[in-house]
């Protein structure tokens, strides 16, 4: 990928994110963070994570950012009145924010592993379809041979052949997640003491 | 040219603007908003270094399954945490984290 390409996804990322927590209005806040979602998700797919990054979309500025809203519009949220700012916290905030990311920019200073390019990292389709696992799989086989990336075929394997449990797993935990918040916006009779 | 350690770089940035905003802001829709972003700060760095772990010409496919796994959990988190905000809201009128103060000691 282009250089300035993954400096004009970061800066809509950063700088989109930076506006979730100076905007006033929460919907402006939202609506900041469905867009820092697509930049990341650019950021994804230009790590040859196509599946993620699709994911990162549907879920996140599909999903979660939609309940978000909803929540927002139901709760008839106002405006916060700009007076109201914890002066201690601000300063707190922001140098928090500002040591962390000095202290990633140091770290990685030194980090002399991390100083290598998607290119010099190179995937290789040719080398991949020799693979015995991918052998296996006769389709993934196939368009590797054919020289293109099965993203989302290759995470399928590796989420149900090596992820399996895990998988059910976070079924399961999507259930209960979902009775939970029936549950919880179930509104108590008025003679049940509140839980 | 881009490397493994400028996305990490970003990672970190957007996870210091994440916990920013968890201290800076009271309203906890917005605070929730940030809680995400420094998940997605996370899920940034891992599918880095699954990228530039190249094994036998193809990406570590375990970091992969793990934001997969990450974006699911933090759905899941969403939902329930926005039926608590709703369940609060109910109760207290305001979703500002100042008038919450039954727990302080």
């Amino acid at each position: 990928m282009p250089s300035f390409l993954f400096y004009l996804f970061a800066a809509i990322t950063l700088g989109f994110g930076l506006n979730v927590i100076l905007a006033r209005n929460p919907v402006t806040s939202a609506l900041s963070l469905a867009v820092s979602f697509v930049g990341l998700a650019a950021l994804f797919i230009s790590l040859d994570a196509y599946f993620i990054g699709i994911i990162q979309i549907l879920v996140y500025t599909g999903a979660v950012m939609v309940l978000f809203l909803f929540i927002i519009m139901l709760l008839d949220i106002q405006k916060e009145e700009a007076k109201r700012a914890n002066t201690a916290a601000v300063i707190g905030g922001v140098v928090l924010a500002v040591v962390l990311t000095l202290q990633v920019a140091a770290v990685l200073g030194v980090f002399k592993e991390g100083a290598i390019t998607t290119e010099q990292r190179a995937l290789s389709m040719e080398i991949a379809s020799k693979r015995e696992d991918v052998a296996q799989v006769k389709t993934i086989q196939k368009d590797l041979a054919a020289g293109t990336l099965p993203d989302a075929k290759l995470m399928g394997m590796t989420l149900f052949e090596q992820y399996g449990f895990h998988l059910q797993a976070i079924g399961l935990l999507l259930l209960v997640g979902t009775v939970g918040v029936v549950v919880l916006s179930k509104r108590e009779s008025p003679s049940k003491p509140v839980v | 040219m881009i490397t493994l350690n400028h996305y990490l770089f970003v990672s970190g940035a957007l996870f210091a603007l994440g916990l920013a905003g968890v201290v800076v802001r009271r309203n906890i829709i917005i605070i929730f908003m940030c809680l995400e972003m420094m998940l997605s700060a996370a899920n940034l760095a891992l599918v880095g270094f699954s990228r530039f772990r190249v094994t036998d010409g193809l990406p570590d496919y375990a970091a992969q399954s793990l934001v997969f796994f990450t974006i699911t959990v933090a759905a899941a988190e969403v939902a329930v945490g926005l039926a608590v905000i709703v369940a609060l809201y109910r109760t207290r009128q305001s979703v500002e984290v100042d008038t919450i103060t039954r727990m302080q000691g």
